[in-house]
């Protein structure tokens, strides 16, 4: 997070637009003036390639900044290795300041396990081109050659001894320079700092009541927003006398635009009361317009689609003799931050500044620029940290509802965060999807062909475009909801992992896009990955019951790429997998695999489950990855967040679905939207870690999570001795499989 | 005004009787840890101990707390001087995105006081009021183990500073 947020009024007056975008504007400059077709410097130096929009060396030490936001995956912490590793300085001697419009360079959105491939990277290249320029410097001021001189500790170093600090070497703009397209890395051998368990370094605040999320912060003069959100989709505010409103305790101010109706008040909990007040004193006029919740494989497949024929082998020869189908559904699901949402906004000299746990601050930016109708340099987003956000969740829409407010009161912070029932009724959930496969083996019993259609919606609602923002779909003289587009491949959106991984002699896959969203939908941790992993890996583990052989060893024998076999190999190692086994009385064993996106980090897990064959109750019981994400950084971070993504794929596999009915959503808390509690956690949880030195980065932040759902469908399906297609695999879905 | 003693000090608090613990501590002490996650008792993030229970503030009025004595995670320890179910969560690393973790920590600090040995299914049973979303879970029962650990060797050395 970019701290300390208790800021004071020096501070935030500075932080008020003050600070000029130096870089960006150089940015645009270099874009411009780029050959095109030439060769780009790696990572995000492509797009934003001066060294000092990553590297600083300055009175205030060395800095290293990124345009990623941490959301808790803590890559801060990786970045600050990687940043001292390569510049030759300890750990301590970085700062690391993340994503901001007014300091950072503009990285997009902080999402698709891309922030060590693209921030990371660009860091790697900065910080050993910033030590090379140091060196070059030395050796000019020495008048001796580069190659006799060498870096230690923060000195370039001559060889009778002579020191220079990089402090007293960095002058002027030298560092203000496009990266070259190479850099001379560090040996991956050498290495002090990274691929080390570094312990992060936002732990300590967190553990200890430190001020580390935006929802702590405290601004002076700051008062507090609650909204009264419409009880449905395109409900419309018919009535609402809000005197009796303003006459309450401590109320500054009622803002009602449109649909859109907060109240401001100087204490939280007063905001809290006049907000229930508000709430009855406001009428809505609701339409039904929800889809049957019950019937969601007849009810995606029935939308139009644009259907693309994705990928496609075809050898004629060989053919298949015994074939499978199946169908696979997905509910729409939540993304459950256990912090709603939550943004500090202020308006200062026409300038909006908005803290905001937000994935993307430049595109937010723009969001919220659009729907107060003002250039982008009249706002500034500064990412501070929130609760875990798993993807799109109300992160954005809370920004701009502070700004929507705090324009109403100039020069006034005002903090707002949403209420339970707000952030599970409004957040954008993870698209509902359906997926149909068909296969066939032959005499060997490998797969002779292949079919995989998937029906899906895009999976990102994310602004730019000030109309994804609920605000200003609420406000009056409302902003339009930009038409959805499915997300390009090779990464994909619906279609994410959809073209298998294995080797196939006949393959057909279908995406069926589906424009029309019945309920608000976006990005949610490994998109389309998590439902085509789960189906693919499932209708493999089924395969290779049809053909007699061993889950573990069926995939193998369609599997070319030797990480991707090295990793299935690891885990049904570590796990103890052998051929044949057979799991004890009540419980089951399941393998799943796949590489993210097909072109990020491999991930397999070997799961065991047991399930209550009285109540139907599923449980895992234990569970072995091994990943591969390229070159680690830090293997701790990448432990903590395959065991995160086991753990929440789990639940999600197990136990999650939004519901509504044909007017409102009704899974509006942790009672009707349950997940994971320490009851159902399992025994044990071991990540092992293949590394690659000197690879690239993969990242890990969603790799996990497709095959943790199909490990456990198929440990569950070898538990109970029926196969469950439907996510998500309830306890009386199981019992009445088992029953019938 | 009503006096509430909080982390050994006694204040005076200007807010209204039916405000629950959660906005008296973070609105009027300007306390960080509790955290605010639901405002229902369901989800933990803002557990912090009553008279040596875990309480759930968001669902606790004022009014309730005549005379009794509150302890946040911020009576602890501090970073340089963690407390031992601080320096246990932070050797254990058991934070993702750590929003749920004041709330985690304080039930596993109430238990820990009550029973200084707790078994793994003690730990379980306890902590299921509160939620993870990351799925830090794994890392969060190591943390307690370890503390409850570090406890019993400070109190060997230190004679009881464990809080």
């Amino acid at each position: 997070m970019n701290g300390p947020v208790n800021l004071d009024r020096r501070q935030v007056l500075a932080g008020g637009g003050a600070l000029v975008v130096s870089f960006s504007l150089s940015d645009a400059f270099a874009q411009e003036h780029a050959a095109a077709g030439a060769p780009k410097p790696p990572g995000s130096l492509a797009t934003s390639p001066y060294l000092d929009a990553w590297i600083r060396i300055d009175a205030d030490g060395i800095t290293a900044f990124t345009g990623k936001a941490e959301l808790g995956q803590g890559f801060k912490t990786a970045f600050q290795q990687i940043a001292a590793e390569e510049l030759d300085v300890p750990f301590e001697a970085i700062k690391v300041v993340t994503a901001d419009t007014g300091r950072t360079a503009n990285e997009g959105y902080t999402a698709g396990s891309h922030s060590m491939q693209d921030s990371g990277t660009a860091i790697l290249n900065a910080a050993a081109q910033v030590r090379a320029l140091l060196i070059a410097e030395a050796a000019r001021r020495l008048d001796l050659p580069a190659e006799n001189l060498r870096t230690d500790n923060g000195s370039v170093v001559a060889p009778d001894g002579r020191r220079f600090g990089y402090g007293d070497l960095v002058a002027g703009d030298m560092l203000h320079v496009q990266a070259e397209v190479k850099s001379n890395l560090k040996d991956p051998a050498t290495y002090k700092v990274m691929g080390q368990p570094v312990p992060r370094v936002d732990i300590p605040a967190k553990v200890t009541g430190g001020a580390a999320y935006v929802q702590d912060m405290r601004l002076p003069g700051m008062v507090h927003a609650r909204l009264v959100r419409p009880p449905s989709y395109g409900a419309e505010l018919t009535e609402c006398d809000t005197s009796s409103i303003e006459k309450l305790p401590g109320v500054v101010k009622v803002v009602r635009n449109g649909n859109f109706l907060a109240v401001v008040a100087k204490k939280e909990f007063q905001a809290i009361k006049a907000m229930r007040a508000l709430s009855t004193v406001a009428k809505w006029n609701e339409k039904a317009g929800l889809p049957n919740q019950n019937d969601l494989l007849h009810v995606i497949t029935g939308l139009p689609s644009k259907d693309s024929v994705i990928f496609e082998v075809s050898n004629p020869a060989v053919s298949g003799q015994r074939t499978l189908e199946a169908t696979y559904t997905r509910p729409y699901q939540s993304h459950g931050s256990i912090g709603p949402s939550c943004a500090v906004a202020q308006l200062n000299n026409d300038v909006m500044t908005v803290w905001t746990h937000t994935q993307g601050v430049y595109p937010d930016r723009q969001g919220v620029a659009e729907m107060l109708r003002v250039p982008p340099a009249k706002v500034r987003l500064i990412h501070v940290e929130g609760s875990g956000c798993y993807g799109h969740n109300g992160a954005d829409d809370a920004a701009a509802d502070a700004a929507l407010i705090a324009r109403e009161l100039p020069g006034i912070p005002v903090r707002v965060q949403w209420m339970r029932e707000q952030e599970h009724g409004w957040e954008p959930y993870g698209p509902a999807m359906v997926t149909k496969l068909k296969a066939s083996l032959d005499d060997s019993g490998a797969i002779a062909s292949w079919n995989f259609e998937v029906w899906s919606n895009t999976h990102s609602m994310r602004p730019g475009g000030g109309g994804c923002m609920l605000a200003a779909q609420h406000m009056a003289n409302p902003l339009p909801i930009p038409e959805p587009k499915p997300l390009p491949l090779p990464e994909g959106g619906g279609d994410r992992n959809a073209i298998p991984i294995y080797k196939f002699p006949n393959a057909h896959v279908v995406h069926h896009f589906i424009p029309s969203m019945p309920v608000r939908i976006s990005a949610m941790r490994a998109l389309g990955a998590y439902h085509n992993v789960f189906s693919i890996e499932s209708f493999m583990s089924e395969l290779a019951e049809l053909a007699g052989a061993d889950p573990v060893e069926f995939r193998l024998k369609h599997l070319d790429d030797p990480r991707a076999r090295d990793v299935v190999e690891k885990a049904a190692k570590e796990f103890g997998w052998q051929k044949g086994q057979k799991a004890p009385q009540d419980h089951g064993y399941g393998f799943a695999f796949a590489r993210y996106k097909n072109l990020a980090a491999y991930c397999a897990i070997a799961s065991e489950v047991e399930i209550n064959r009285e109540t139907g109750r599923p449980r895992l019981v234990r569970a072995v990855a091994a990943v591969d994400s390229g070159q680690v950084v830090n293997p701790d971070g990448i432990a903590n967040q395959v065991e995160g993504a086991i753990l929440q794929s789990m639940s999600w596999t197990l136990y999650e679905a939004v519901t509504f009915d044909d007017v409102r959503i009704t899974s509006i808390d942790w009672q009707t939207y349950p997940i994971l509690r320490f009851d159902a956690v399992p025994e044990k949880v071991d990540v092992h870690i293949i590394n690659r030195p000197g690879q690239p980065f993969l990242g890990s932040g969603e790799t996990g999570q497709g095959p943790a759902a199909a490990s456990v469908a198929n440990a569950v399906a070898n538990a109970a001795g029926k196969r469950l297609r439907d996510l998500p695999l309830t306890r009386l879905k199981i019992k009445d499989a088992i029953d019938a | 005004m009503t006096t509430l003693k909080v982390n050994g000090h006694d204040h005076e608090i200007d807010a209204d009787p039916d405000t629950p613990l959660l906005y008296v501590l973070r609105d009027e002490l300007k306390l960080n840890a509790a955290k605010f996650g639901c405002g229902l008792g369901q989800c933990g993030a803002c557990t912090v101990i009553v008279d040596g229970k875990a309480v759930l503030s968001c669902v606790t009025p004022l009014l309730l707390l005549k005379g009794k004595e509150v302890t946040t995670l911020e009576g602890l320890g501090t970073v340089e001087k963690p407390a031992p179910i601080q320096r246990a969560f932070i050797e254990e690393q058991a934070a993702q995105c750590g929003y749920c973790i004041a709330g985690m920590m304080m039930r596993a600090q109430a238990l820990l006081q009550r029973t200084p040995k707790p078994t793994d299914a003690q730990i379980r049973s306890e902590l299921q009021t509160n939620l993870c979303r990351c799925g830090t879970h794994m890392r969060i029962l190591r943390a307690v183990h370890r503390a409850a650990h570090l406890m019993d060797t400070a109190e060997l050395t230190t004679n009881g500073s464990a809080q």
